[in-house]
């Protein structure tokens, strides 16, 4: 089972993730986008933005280092073989976009039971070079019980 | 770029529909993209010992391909300010064949004051609904 002490609590936030334009347009290909925004410099550039722009399910990649964080801390006792992913969501403030320098602070949202299974609810904040809010991602887990 | 008129709009009516072939290919593909490496997405081995009947899909990938549809139509990744998805079912890959997963968009509810739609999307294998209460907020 979840610890339930660990509802409220706040995780360091992570070193900052550079976002590379690379790593998005390998992100499109996997997600299978065809839109030029996410892969070509000057597509981007024309509808407004400053580099190629992130799909809209990237900011995964930033909660799941937070996450790893999470998972490796005694205090939570969450038994990674038995997560099953709940659900998840991603809240824009803007999008991300190539050379962005991301940090991301993670706090526990909820825990709760549900049988022999516990849910597990976490609020990433991912915040830009300056401070500024860009996105939250929320996402449950669900610990198989016995 | 598309130019939607919010004014045109309906509450139910289909934006568009995608049919995502999904192989072990593209969940090594999604692996890599996303550093997600749980083996339960490369290995039947490793899926049948946790209780699997094989190897899945990521569910972060079902909500990665379902959303394009949205994207599609908007023309523009950026417009797309919140989505999110319950992972009701599994989609489960077969090593030769793979899987189809075939997403539907609808809209859901129009707000003209923020200039925004919600999408409705519907993803769909093996005759099952896979992602639950998958909306995407799109700003036009």
């Amino acid at each position: 089972m979840v610890n339930p002490n660990v509802e409220g609590k706040k995780y360091p936030a992570t070193e900052p993730y550079l976002v590379g334009r690379e790593k998005i347009r390998e992100f499109a290909r996997a997600v299978m986008s065809t839109n030029p925004v996410n892969t070509d410099v000057f597509a981007a550039q024309a509808a407004g933005y400053t580099d190629v722009v992130a799909p809209p399910t990237f900011a995964v990649v930033i909660q799941e280092r937070s996450l790893a964080g999470v998972l490796a801390d005694p205090e939570a006792d969450i038994d990674f073989s038995r997560v099953v992913h709940g659900d998840q969501r991603f809240v824009h403030n803007r999008p991300i976009v190539a050379g962005d320098e991301l940090v991301s602070e993670l706090s526990v949202a909820k825990v709760a039971s549900l049988g022999a299974h516990s849910m597990i609810t976490f609020e990433t904040r991912i915040l830009d070079a300056k401070g500024e809010h860009v996105c939250t991602a929320i996402s449950t887990l669900v610990v198989r019980g016995d | 770029m598309t130019h939607i008129n919010i004014a045109s709009l309906e509450v139910g009516q289909e934006i568009g529909s995608r049919e995502f072939h999904l192989t072990r290919d593209s969940l090594v593909k999604y692996a890599g993209a996303s550093g997600d490496f749980n083996p339960i997405h490369y290995r039947d081995d490793f899926a049948q010992a946790v209780g699997l009947p094989g190897v899945l899909a990521h569910g972060m990938l079902t909500m990665g391909v379902a959303v394009q549809v949205a994207v599609d139509w908007v023309g523009d990744a950026g417009k797309v300010v919140d989505y999110g998805v319950r992972f009701t079912k599994p989609v489960l890959v077969d090593a030769a064949d793979g899987a189809i997963v075939t997403v539907t968009g609808k809209i859901g509810e129009i707000n003209a004051d923020a200039g925004e739609v919600r999408i409705d999307l519907t993803a769909v294998f093996a005759d099952t609904t896979v992602l639950g209460k998958a909306q995407a907020r799109v700003r036009l």
